[in-house]
């Protein structure tokens, strides 16, 4: 069968934040550069973010960005790679004022500069005080981005192919990356990308968790692409989680309604956080109050049949109070639990919602791997940003706001390196003969297979598993379990049958694809978190406890060290982390409190 | 509506930048968008081309609809 050959100078998978702006750089530097993505780019989940973006632009009171790396080290608990750290704090105040050069409607303070808000982590002088370093647009920073970096691509004549879906990568003999495989959604054509480089802005994968904030476009794409094309996937233990999403759905309930007086209660309408935080109770930090959750649950004390969720009690305050100082919440509440808080309890479960782990890259934006003697050789041709990458600025931990100061940055660099490698020399390799034929196979024995699993079942079974095994909280035999249960969910999850055989418009056969990619992550993901034995930021393991010795569970001497997993035979390698910033000195170790 | 543009619409409310939306619309296309007539699935189909923070705003009732041919669809969005 002869496949379409599309020629560019770069592709771009993903058309987020990270996608946009590493697309801004290559066209503006007049290369041929094409943009892939599954939805039209203002529907990029990046558009869910509201908080803010970091940057040490001390409009409202002294900042620097060296106070701004100390928080993203100490809040990556150690595990980023200081050398990203600084690259990624110290651009932070060009990128922002180039995206307000872009059109970005910044919140403005009384004298035009942009309006700065202090945000969780984020302090002035080493950790002394929160400073106020992060700046927004209202409640839509992450949309409004979106827009002035769409419409600076579009005047700089960036092609987008919207509503395609990337399959694989290709890769030569040498293993450079010289292009992907796509499909059109609407005809089911699948096409040959050949480029001089490839750039995966595909975001995160929280899909993977039966209970997440990530909007359903979140099934780790370029992850599973990556993995099939036999490169490693960093850090994927460590998976940021929110203490309170409506059990089943996932929306958010914000801290707020523990703030204003909600209680959190067990199946016994026991006020549980008593026991665990006898002081601050509902009010202890985020991480204490998930992990009671988590408790709670597996020692059996969870609400509803499958005993899967505990309850957040707001019925005792005055519903002039809930629709004054709450607003949306109960509208939340009765759409996606189908209760009045008014009247009843809201069930909740901890939440997943964001991926610190992902695509090993350098802070150039290169992607590097193991290779002879070297742990961190770059992949000619093959660049990673934003969600989907791990420089690594997050490490064990993301700080909020830090999430689009990373797609900006990183975006940026990635762009920057691509056009570099283009113009000295980097060229269009041969392509293969055989360049499609992977991912052929792989539509053809969906498009056929007779007796498979279903694709609901898969993603249930994907979903239930990470749940139950690797949630908030992480306990060692639940761990175990988990390993060998995920292997068994990838056996179905490779053998998917879907009852649609139609050519165009077929979203079974894209979820099926999803899926596919998203038995990758969810692998990686329990695979690193059982071998992991400490805790550390996001990964909390009750086997790991805080010990003198080891206190927060922490033990640096044996697991200051990123995980890399395999996925064709997987295996982990292991690789030490960069404490050695670019020009000060190294933040140097100490247990991480608040 | 025929396949191919049932099809398309559905991807547009199922893979939408905010899971609020996500649940919502997927919920609706499931339960109720069959028992619509061909203008009023016009009319949803219109919506469903919102910006998201908009359309959430509409369907949460943390916004006002003003448009009278919205208004019936947005009133069973927000029942469904």
């Amino acid at each position: 069968m002869s496949i379409p050959v599309l020629k560019f100078d770069a592709v771009i998978v993903g058309a987020g934040g990270a996608g946009l702006r590493s697309a801004i750089q290559l066209s503006e530097a007049g290369l041929k550069t094409a943009v892939l993505s599954k939805v039209f780019p203002t529907r990029s989940h990046t558009v869910a973010a509201q908080g803010g973006v970091a940057a040490s632009l001390g409009n409202s009171e002294e900042d620097h960005w060296h106070w701004h790396m100390y928080d993203t080290v100490k809040g990556s608990d150690w595990l980023g790679d200081q050398d990203a750290i600084e690259f990624m704090c110290k651009k932070a105040n060009e990128v922002v004022v180039e995206l307000e050069h872009y059109g970005m409607p910044f919140d403005r303070t009384d004298n035009g500069k942009i309006y700065q808000r202090p945000f969780g982590g984020h302090m002035s002088n080493f950790g002394e005080k929160p400073v106020r370093r992060s700046c927004a647009a209202a409640d839509r920073t992450g949309h409004a981005m979106l827009h002035a970096m769409y419409q600076r691509n579009v005047k700089a004549n960036t092609q987008f192919f919207v509503e395609w879906m990337a399959l694989d990568l290709i890769r030569d003999v040498d293993g450079a990356v010289i292009g992907v495989t796509a499909m059109e959604m609407e005809t089911g054509q699948i096409v040959i990308f050949h480029a001089r480089a490839v750039i995966f802005a595909t975001g995160g994968a929280g899909r993977i968790y039966h209970s997440s904030t990530n909007a359903f476009i979140n099934t780790g794409d370029g992850l599973g692409m990556a993995a099939r094309a036999g490169i490693p996937l960093e850090d994927m233990e460590f998976w940021q989680f929110h203490p309170t999403g409506v059990a089943g759905a996932g929306v958010l309930i914000t801290e707020g309604v523990r703030g204003e007086g909600g209680i959190l209660r067990n199946s016994s309408k026991e006020r549980f956080m008593e026991r665990y935080a006898p002081n601050a109770k509902d009010l202890a930090s985020r991480d204490v109050v998930a992990r009671a959750m988590a408790t709670e649950i597996k020692e059996g004390r969870g609400c509803g049949v499958n005993k899967d969720y505990v309850l957040l009690d707001i019925t005792h305050l005055d519903p002039a109070t809930i629709m004054k100082r709450l607003p949306g919440i109960r509208e939340i509440s009765i759409q996606f639990a189908g209760v009045d808080p008014i009247k009843e309890p809201i069930p909740v479960v901890p939440t997943c919602h964001y991926q610190m782990g992902g695509i090993p890259t350098n802070y150039y934006g290169r992607v590097v791997v193991p290779q002879g003697d070297s742990l961190s050789v770059e992949i000619p041709g093959f660049y990673a940003a934003g969600e989907c990458a791990c420089a690594s600025v997050h490490g064990a931990n993301r700080l909020g706001t830090n999430s689009l100061l990373d797609l900006l940055v990183f975006g940026k660099s990635a762009g920057d390196s691509a056009v570099a490698d283009l113009k000295s020399g980097l060229a269009h390799r041969e392509l293969p003969k055989d360049a499609a034929d992977f991912s052929l196979a792989r539509v053809d024995a969906i498009n056929n297979r007779k007796g498979g699993a279903s694709v609901f079942e898969a993603r249930q079974a994907i979903a239930r598993t990470m749940q139950d095994h690797a949630g908030v909280f992480r306990f060692g035999d639940m761990l175990k379990k988990g390993a060998a249960q995920i292997l068994e969910v990838e056996k179905q999850a490779k053998s998917l049958e879907i009852k649609d055989k139609s050519q165009v418009w077929n979203t079974a056969r894209i979820e099926a694809l999803e899926t596919e990619n998203l038995i990758e992550v969810a692998k990686a993901t329990m695979i690193s978190a059982e071998a992991r034995k400490e805790s550390r930021g996001a990964h909390v393991r009750d086997d790991a406890p805080d010990t003198p010795e080891f206190p927060n569970g922490r033990n640096d001497k044996e697991w200051l060290k990123h995980t890399l997993f395999y996925s064709a035979d997987n295996s982990i390698k292991y690789k030490g982390v960069n404490l050695q910033p670019l020009s000060v000195e190294t933040v140097a170790l100490k247990t991480r409190s608040y | 509506m025929e396949r191919a543009e049932y099809e398309r619409l559905r991807w547009r409310c199922i893979r939408r930048a905010l899971l609020e939306l996500d649940i919502a619309l997927t919920r609706f296309l499931d339960e109720q968008f069959d028992q619509l007539n061909a203008e009023q699935q016009q009319v949803f189909a219109e919506l469903a081309d919102m910006e998201d923070h908009d359309l959430w705003y509409l369907i949460s009732g943390q916004a006002e609809c003003e448009d009278s041919r919205y208004a019936p669809i947005v009133a069973l969005l927000r029942k469904s």
